[in-house]
């Protein structure tokens, strides 16, 4: 058995891991539950990633960098909307074209721009996420057992960390507790009974649609500025349908969201640090666990673990009747 | 939508859909500053110019017939089937197991068993999603998703473990000479394909499917009930067809044609099999069968137009080294936006044109 000190290691790592994963699972909460699908948020973050890093580096301001992290990922996020709410096309297949759309054009303006192979330059000073001490993590770290937990597991992780983990209540909050959340989640149920009260359906999914591109900008942004030092090819590494997964997993609300990407970044974080798992005298595979995540989806939407029911209307464009 | 001739619908509208990504794709390049003309020059040039290209454009060519087949076959009955990757993935590995496990004496004897066994591992890596979507209800396009990703821990796991051959390289050990496929080079040596190129005879094997396709989905019954379903699932459940059945055969079908592009890649090219053999030619799949409005002769020619793409793409990235590899990537991405999902904003104008027209001479 893993002593304390490992275990508060693995559960630090986690939390870091997870938060890429929080971000643009929430970012496809909002787009879901007004009924647009969104398998883009990969190619969302990795735009966003490559942009942040870019701009962090010419401008020496992280901060910077995230605009212009936020604005890419926006924009794609305009161009889905624009082809899945206004022109009232296929959402999958928008999703796809924008993850290949970011997937090449990433690699190909980094090239353009630094000249080396695809990547961005190291990020250095104020041009990354600096960790940011939690008040009295020194003194409440001497309180045993819980003391650690909280100035060396909660304690001493950059802005964004906390900017996601505080987006869950948010969410709950803006989905649940005010009208425009509710307005948005019918518009994801019955979007011909919003209408019929007067209230703009496009309007409210391009709304949706531009929060969850927000939201994957902050992920992808955080990728680059605060996970690592640059962009680099590929640097979402399936991130965006991880976190499609853990939204499916936690059947699309934003607390059960939390829970399930913390259990993916779990994952992640045991397979960097263990290459071979012994679990009850048998050797587990890292593959077994990279793939754990997909296949734990594949169970619950399969509902033989309680059935993942997503919004009626998702996927499927409005048309108002004439 | 009647008021449009079918011409339209079938060659123009597809024709400017091509344009409209072709000329983003131009501005992209003036974007880098480069001179996107001369860019499309090297490209033609450098795919079809010579026996050379050829080789390896038609090589292409035939890995995307058969991954836009797969996915063309899906979406006749309205399924989305993104997972020609991981089923790819799986071809290679059925490929492979019966090109080792056997010492060949012929590639006459070895290409049908591998046929068979590529096909039966795609299929079988599709079988599961489409079940859960015609049992459960659960979303083929996530389902297969996730597969992809599992097929390729799956392989990872085989190739640096069990099937790993003595080396560095995680790579099962290179196939017996007896399952080597006659090339270009070796079916028609006076056409001047080089002993290199990596065009096989898998690439007749890709127009017989094109054909196959096309008797199956116009031809049979099972074809007519496939687009039935797909055309309107109430009327084909009123009309007896079963559900189930028509989701199975479909991704059946799909997967098996997904797996079928290992006996190109794997057995006809490789000759082992490598850490991701398919190199995103599943998800090509999905931009030609758009691109062919699902039928094998569009496929086919989408097919062509992406194979020139990518042998083209490479010569570009060899003469421009400013334009990388992704550029292709980059037109791919914009071909799938502006034939799929952007479809729309060309259809409804040009509609709206015909209508007109039709109403001033009435």
């Amino acid at each position: 058995m893993m002593d304390y000190t490992t275990f508060l290691q693995i559960f630090d790592s986690s939390l870091r891991l997870a938060t890429p994963l929080l971000l643009a699972c929430l970012a496809g909460l909002f787009s879901e539950r007004s009924g647009v699908f969104d398998i883009g948020l990969e190619g969302k973050m990795l735009a966003a990633a490559f942009f942040s890093a870019a701009f962090a580096y010419v401008s020496g301001s992280v901060w910077m960098g995230l605009a212009a992290g936020c604005a890419a990922s926006m924009v794609l996020a305009l161009i889905h909307g624009l082809a899945s709410i206004t022109f009232r096309g296929n959402q999958l297949i928008s999703g796809v074209a924008i993850n290949f759309l970011a997937a090449g054009l990433t690699v190909l303006i980094a090239q353009n721009w630094f000249g080396q192979g695809g990547r961005t330059p190291a990020l250095v000073g104020a041009a990354r996420f600096q960790p940011v001490q939690l008040p009295f993590a020194e003194a409440l770290g001497q309180i045993p057992v819980l003391g650690p937990l909280y100035s060396q597991v909660l304690s001493g992780h950059t802005a964004l960390v906390y900017v996601a983990l505080l987006a869950v209540p948010a969410s709950w909050y803006v989905l649940f507790r005010t009208r425009f959340g509710l307005r948005l989640r019918a518009v994801g149920e019955n979007p011909a009974a919003v209408d019929t009260a007067g209230v703009s359906v496009t309007g409210l999914r391009f709304a949706a649609v531009l929060i969850c591109g927000l939201l994957c900008g902050l992920a992808g942004a955080y990728l680059s500025t605060g996970l690592s030092a640059n962009f680099v090819k590929d640097m979402s590494a399936g991130r965006g349908f991880i976190a499609l997964a853990a939204l499916i997993f936690a059947k699309w609300r934003p607390w059960q969201a939390l829970g399930a990407c913390v259990l993916f970044g779990l994952l992640e974080a045991l397979g960097n640090r263990y290459q071979n798992l012994q679990i009850a005298g048998m050797d587990v595979p890292v593959q077994l666990m990279q793939a754990l995540p997909y296949v734990l989806t594949v169970v619950i939407l399969a509902g033989f673990v309680g059935k993942a029911i997503p919004p009626r209307a998702g996927g499927e464009p409005y048309v108002k009747e004439r | 939508m009647d008021a449009m001739p079918k011409w339209v619908d079938l060659a123009l509208i597809p024709l400017i859909n091509l344009a409209l990504a072709l000329l983003v794709s131009g501005l992209v390049v003036l974007w880098i500053g480069e001179n996107p003309v001369e860019a499309l020059k090297i490209l033609v040039q450098g795919s079809v110019g010579s026996a050379y290209g050829w080789g390896y454009t038609l090589y292409y060519a035939t890995n995307f017939i058969f991954t836009g087949l797969a996915v063309a076959v899906a979406f006749h009955a309205r399924l989305f089937n993104i997972g020609g990757e991981g089923q790819a993935a799986l071809g290679g590995l059925g490929v492979a197991l019966v090109c080792i496990a056997v010492p060949w004496p012929h590639w006459a004897l070895a290409l049908p068993v591998a046929v068979v066994a590529g096909a039966l591992f795609g299929a079988a890596w599709a079988a599961i999603p489409a079940w859960l979507q015609a049992r459960r209800g659960s979303h083929i396009v996530i389902t297969t998703i996730m597969f992809n990703f599992i097929a390729s821990a799956i392989l990872v796991y085989l190739l640096v473990g069990p099937l790993k051959a003595p080396g560095m390289a995680p790579e099962t050990a290179a196939f017996p000479p007896g399952a080597a496929l006659p090339t270009a080079h070796d079916i028609v040596p006076w056409l001047g394909f080089r002993p290199s190129a990596p065009l096989n005879i898998s690439f007749l094997l890709a127009l017989a499917a094109c054909v196959g396709v096309w008797a199956l989905i116009w031809r049979t019954r099972l074809g007519y009930e496939i687009r039935a379903y797909g055309h309107s699932e109430d009327a084909a459940v009123y009309a007896g067809i079963h559900p189930t059945r028509i989701i199975m055969a479909a991704m059946l079908i799909s997967g098996a044609l997904a797996g079928l592009m290992a006996v190109n890649a794997v057995m006809g090219e490789a000759e082992r099999l490598v850490i991701d053999s398919v190199q995103g030619a599943g998800f090509v799949g999905i931009a030609v069968a758009l691109m062919g409005r699902s039928h094998p002769f569009g496929v086919f020619l989408a097919a062509l137009l992406f194979g020139m793409l990518y042998q083209g793409g490479a010569e570009l990235e060899f003469e421009i080294p400013a334009i990388s590899r992704e550029m292709i990537v980059v037109i791919q991405a914009l071909v799938i936006l502006f034939t799929g999902a952007l479809d729309n904003m060309v259809r409804m104008p040009v509609a709206r044109f015909f209508a007109a027209r039709k109403r001033a001479a009435a």
